[in-house]
């Protein structure tokens, strides 16, 4: 063991930290496919991870996101950054099949190493990324991105768990979505960081800007971040550097007082418990068909002997008093 | 780590190489494979033979389909070709449809394209074809 438990670099892990862009992709096809193997080489490299700015976009279908970190992405690209991509589709609850079309909008020189586009299918999970996203952002993290831009699912109102994952989320909107009372609804009006309002170009986008800016003054911001609100047209590239701006004035935000330091622990604490959660449900799931004990709860169940309440209770205490350690 | 979900879907990239800009037929290649359950990562018109083999880097494919309705397939696809053995892309077939003359078809499949689909082929027989010769067969 080495310092502070970490663990030794995997080969994945020395690829990636080398470069390789062929074994970051494939590492981000075994992440998505929760393959467990992976785990070594995801532990190794969580040390060297924590260093990007990760920027969500979310927004309704159609508002303009890809276009919108095309834009982005030439403007970051001028300024010197290493900028990856990360761009969430559904995947058909019909088929499991999707196509990932993000990449259409996307222009980037096929040689431009300082950039890197990965499309991913949501899998049916639902907040609009995929259960792998935050795992695929560390990767890409890890390899050297500086700024990572996550594209959400577009489909409306409650895809608002870019929040866990990213440091500062833009709400993408257009002019013409509805009356000043939508923008009082709960969800995605809430996680804004900054409302970006696209298609800057079409009637309607100044009435649209000062809903939005009322609506940032309505009340005290979230942790006292007022959102800042940008027209752009990432058509012609208009306010696209404002749009940075705002990102980079709530990033500054952040660095004081300790609260990216606290928005952290908040995104961890949420990763803590869903891995737990994920570890128990398998377990338990597993000794539904063999543990004795389960099975005795089962039959009491099944002849209204207890009630489920009680024997979920019992069976959690069963988890509590499990001897098997933390492993290494 | 969560449990391993049942296999992953197969990942596949519906590309045009070169100017035409007739994409109908890839966009019905692309949603009768995501229909057949698979990823599509379409790409789209006007994408150059590198821009090709970037993405099908990045997006880990495990297929690639380049569809052409211009007449310069024999300029563009065994380019992709070249370059994917220069990137040391072994394991990525690649499929091509458009209007491929026979002869042409023959020789494509010489340099390595696995199958060559032409005007009136049935879906099920590209999606078939797809599922049997992509990396991860399923």
């Amino acid at each position: 063991m080495t310092r502070r438990g970490s663990v030794p670099a995997t080969p994945g892990a020395r690829a990636v930290l080398n470069g390789d862009r062929r074994a970051l992709a494939r590492l981000i096809t075994r992440v998505e496919g929760r393959d467990p193997s992976v785990v070594p080489t995801l532990r190794s490299l969580y040390p060297r991870t924590g260093r990007a700015r990760v920027v969500g976009l979310t927004g309704p279908l159609g508002v303009g996101k890809s276009s919108l970190i095309n834009a982005l992405l030439q403007h970051l690209r001028a300024e010197g950054h290493q900028v990856a991509v990360v761009a969430v589709d559904p995947t058909s609850p019909f088929s499991g099949g999707s196509v990932l079309g993000d990449r259409i909008r996307l222009d980037r020189r096929a040689d431009d190493t300082g950039v890197f586009i990965r499309s991913m299918a949501s899998r049916g999970h639902s907040g609009g990324v995929a259960a792998a996203t935050r795992e695929v952002v560390r990767l890409l993290d890890a390899a050297g991105f500086d700024v990572v831009l996550v594209e959400t699912v577009g489909s409306g109102q409650v895809d608002v768990e870019i929040r866990d994952i990213a440091s500062t989320s833009i709400v993408v909107l257009v002019p013409h979505l509805g009356d000043e009372v939508q923008t009082l609804k709960a969800g995605l009006f809430e996680i804004a960081d900054v409302f970006c309002v696209n298609k800057g170009d079409l009637p309607g986008a100044e009435s649209a800007s000062r809903d939005l800016l009322e609506l940032a003054g309505l009340g005290p911001g979230r942790e006292g971040w007022r959102p800042k609100v940008v027209t752009t047209s990432a058509r012609d590239g208009t306010g696209i550097a404002p749009l940075w701006a705002a990102v980079n004035a709530h990033e500054t935000y952040l660095d004081s007082d300790g609260r990216r330091a606290a928005g952290e622990r908040r995104r961890l604490g949420h990763e803590l418990v869903e891995l737990v959660r994920e570890r128990v449900a398998r377990d338990l799931e597993e000794r539904l068909d063999s543990d004795v004990e389960v099975g005795t709860l089962l039959d009491q169940l099944a002849t209204r002997a207890i009630d489920p309440y009680v024997a979920a209770e019992r069976l959690f205490a069963t988890l509590r008093a499990d001897p098997t350690g933390p492993k290494e | 780590m969560p449990r391993p979900a049942k296999a992953s879907p197969i990942r596949v990239l519906i590309a045009k190489p070169g100017l035409d800009g007739h994409d109908r037929g890839a966009k019905v290649v692309a949603r009768a494979l995501r229909d057949a359950g698979m990823e599509v990562i379409y790409a789209g018109l006007r994408q150059t033979p590198e821009d090709i083999v970037s993405a099908a880097i990045e997006e880990d494919v495990d297929l690639i389909g380049l569809s052409c309705l211009s007449g310069a397939h024999m300029a563009l696809f065994p380019r992709v070709l070249a370059l994917l053995r220069l990137q040391k892309v072994k394991d990525v077939p690649v499929f091509a449809g458009g209007i491929i003359p026979d002869e042409d078809a023959r020789k494509l499949k010489k340099l390595g394209v696995r199958a060559v689909f032409g005007p009136g082929t049935s879906l099920e027989e590209i999606v078939t074809t797809a599922r049997a010769i992509a990396r991860r067969a399923q």
